[in-house]
């Protein structure tokens, strides 16, 4: 499995993170596309919380389409079968299914590992493991 | 050029805040050709729309807020917008530019350009969310400081708006108030956010999910990863990051240039317990950055002052230079609290400090007295003075009232002898750096397009490089900065890759084809710059009468008076000196010796619309 993760707290809020993911992705300018969420906790206590897939599957457990799958070390919707309903999003534990009225199916992290060299606080990282 | 649409959110939005209306209009391919974005689309709208003889305070000053082609897209910092008006605080050219997330969210939204017209009944705020566009009661907020204003609205509306507000000063026409994004950064000079409380618009909120599109965006992924990798190979992206602006002070004091005691002297004896040092081991609690940031300046701190706990993104350079020296306060917790109570208030650190230090100056020499002071004494170096008179400024109560117009107009009323140490010029306070022995710092100040200003020349160091006082080459260093800096806000990027890490600047060219679909080498960027700089003299020229040299001064401080202590004691610029830099500035720009632009020049830039302006105050002036 391949996993993106948060370590420490030291977010400076840049959100290059979600803007590159939306154009490796999508091909498309737009940090709301991204699969990543930064939020502002401001003004106290002045951090800010990121959060991101950790793969855990629930959104496959929960679909009903069964548009969710296990590919290349991480669970990937097939954009082709997703009705759109949104059970996943309600689902996910994380609150990192993300949607957009541009889309029928929701924005997932796929674990790519694209954004990591380039979050210059050194807060994510791209954890791979054995399949568990 | 086929269309503005690449690069660009490609709509111009205007509002009529005395109808509650609004207009869509696509942007228009030619502006975006001929002035490219941020400062440029501010200079050419302002000078277009602004009739001769507006009131700065009136309804039919507009108030722009402007995006860059590279604000929001995938390169490092780029994130400014800009925001301009006539000024409230000179009555010539005013713009202020903020960083944080705001001109990406116009662009996702899928705009360039918000112009603001009219005033509205009563106060309000104006939410732009996609296409949908409101203006909305605001009688809640009025009042309220500028974090309470922001928390408010993102409550209200939801944590993923972007929110520009007016704390009391702005409300209160106080004529350097500023304008707060993101918890802590400011749109600060030149009085914008006084036009907004004018308006009585208390705030501005944007949300966009748009998004925007991009010539080629393989290779805008391709060349802003080549960008972004260049940046952190460089030693600065390491050394500068965790001090921020305020590194910079134990050197601005080694060179004399730190403004203390309302820029009587050049050097703060206890500089070092106000720097980035102290700043990052007493009080730091996040580096915080603005959209795209590798290099996080926002030093976000937490103080406690007495009983009260407070948070504040700072402080930064210039807040340390003139609420640390300026006033003398010596030690960073006060400077933070200082910096905390003025950006809730709504008030500029550097109008605020550099006034502030004035009305402790004019209490030393006996121009203020207990008679307008409540019958309390102030002190240079006092939290409680400088707190008691943030205040009284923000509240427009007793000498506050007066002291609200800035300096220059407080000392025309309070007379005195205080006209020869009112730090301004045309009516903008000076900045964090003390230049009467420093020729090109100096004249860069004098020439700045919204008076005294350090960022659009910070030439300082060459100062220093090449020989203090000397006026050979001086001149010509300016002018280059004066095009190099600005020209970052018409991209709308930030200037610190470049200025703090050594970036190479004409990166942003390379990046600039992908994004736009036009290839423009940065000479050519440069020279658009020159074109804009040229405008917004006109802009002067057009509104101010018997605008020109007499204009350019320095403070009679800078010429008349040696600094008191440290590094450059003994030592100022002579009158002649300073006359000397204005003839070398006003040759080398094509200008005549009045400092009006020649026609000819004008013609050369692509600017012959001014000329009937031009010809109009030189009828005027003989």
């Amino acid at each position: 499995m391949k996993r993106l993760t948060v370590t420490g707290e030291a977010c400076s809020g840049c959100r290059v993170c979600q803007l590159l993911c939306a154009l490796v992705h999508f091909h498309d300018n737009n940090v709301k596309k991204g699969a990543i969420a930064v939020h502002g906790l401001f003004p106290a206590p002045g951090r800010y919380r990121v959060e991101v897939c950790d793969q855990c599957g629930e959104c496959a457990r929960v679909c009903p389409e069964e548009a969710i799958g296990l590919e290349d070390g991480a669970w990937r919707i097939d954009a082709k079968r997703c009705s759109g309903c949104g059970a996943c999003v309600d689902a996910c534990p994380s609150g990192v299914m993300f949607t957009h009225s541009d889309l029928v199916a929701p924005i997932k992290c796929d674990a790519c590992g694209e954004c990591v060299p380039f979050c210059s606080r050194g807060v994510l990282e791209l954890a791979e493991e054995g399949n568990r | 050029m086929k269309d503005a649409r690449h690069g660009y959110g490609g709509r111009v939005l205007r509002v009529d805040l005395a109808r509650g209306t609004h207009r869509v209009e696509p942007l228009d391919p030619e502006l975006a050709r001929d002035y490219i974005g941020g400062r440029g689309f501010v200079a050419k709208i302002l000078y277009d729309e602004v009739p001769v003889g507006c009131d700065p305070l009136g309804p039919e000053n507009p108030l722009l807020v402007a995006a860059g082609p590279l604000s929001g897209t995938f390169l490092p910092c780029a994130s400014k917008a800009h925001l301009g008006a006539k000024s409230p605080a000179t009555g010539g050219y005013g713009d202020a530019n903020v960083g944080g997330h705001l001109a990406m969210e116009m662009k996702h939204a899928g705009y360039d350009l918000f112009i603001i017209a009219g005033r509205a009944d009563r106060p309000c705020y104006l939410v732009v969310d996609d296409d949908q566009v409101a203006v909305r009661d605001a009688s809640h907020l009025w009042g309220k400081g500028s974090l309470a204003t922001e928390s408010a609205l993102k409550r209200e509306l939801g944590e993923d708006f972007q929110v520009a507000t007016i704390g009391p000063a702005g409300e209160n026409l106080v004529r350097f108030a500023c304008i707060t994004h993101d918890f802590g950064r400011q749109a600060g000079r030149a009085g914008i956010a006084t036009v907004m409380g004018a308006k009585r618009l208390k705030a501005i909120a944007v949300r966009g999910s748009r998004g925007f599109p991009l010539a080629d965006p393989g290779a805008v992924i391709r060349v802003g990863k080549e960008m972004y990798r260049q940046l952190f190979a460089l030693p600065g992206f390491r050394d500068w990051t965790p001090y921020g602006t305020a590194g910079v002070t134990d050197w601005v004091n080694r060179v004399g240039a730190f403004p203390t005691r309302n820029f009587q002297t050049g050097f703060f004896e206890a500089h070092r317990d106000i720097g980035g040092k102290a700043l990052r081991d007493r009080i730091l609690v996040l580096d915080k950055g603005c959209f795209g940031c590798p290099i996080p300046c926002g030093k976000y701190s937490r103080v406690t002052i007495g009983s009260d706990e407070v948070y504040v993104e700072g402080p930064e350079y210039e807040t340390v230079a003139m609420i640390g020296g300026d006033c003398c306060l010596g030690r960073i917790e006060e400077v933070a609290y200082v910096n905390a109570v003025m950006d809730d208030l709504g008030l500029d650190t550097i109008s605020g400090g550099n006034v502030v230090a004035f009305a402790l100056e004019c209490f030393d020499r006996g121009i203020i007295t207990r008679s307008d002071t409540e019958g309390r004494d102030l002190r240079f170096g006092d939290l409680e003075s400088v707190l008691w008179l943030t205040r009284k400024i923000a509240r427009r109560e007793g000498i506050g009232d007066l002291l609200a117009q800035g300096v220059k107009e407080a000392a025309a009323r309070l007379g005195g002898g205080s006209e020869r140490f009112a730090i301004h010029v045309k009516g903008l306070e000076v900045s964090g750096y003390e230049p009467r022995y420093a020729a090109a710092m100096a004249l860069a100040y004098m020439t700045c397009d919204v008076g005294a200003h350090h960022n659009r020349a910070w030439a300082i160091t060459y100062d220093v490089a090449v020989g203090r006082d000397r006026v050979e080459g001086k001149a010509h260093r300016v002018i280059e900065l004066q095009h190099l800096r600005p020209l970052f806000d018409m991209l709308g990027v930030c200037r610190f890759p470049w200025v703090e890490v050594e970036f190479e600047p004409s990166r942003y060219a390379d990046i600039f084809a992908p994004v736009t679909g036009q290839r423009r080498s940065w000479e050519e960027l440069l020279e658009l710059s020159e074109r804009v700089w040229n405008l917004t003299r006109m802009f002067w020229v057009r509104h101010v009468p018997g605008f020109g040299r007499s204009w350019d001064q320095a403070p009679p401080r800078w010429y008349e008076e040696p600094a008191l202590s440290g590094p450059t004691q003994g030592k100022h610029l002579s009158r002649d000196t300073l006359e000397r830099l204005l003839d070398d500035y006003y040759a080398l720009r094509g200008w005549d010796a009045r400092g009006l632009p020649t026609p000819e020049k004008l013609e050369q830039l692509g600017l012959g619309f001014t000329v009937p302006d031009l010809e109009r105050a030189r009828g005027a002036g003989t």
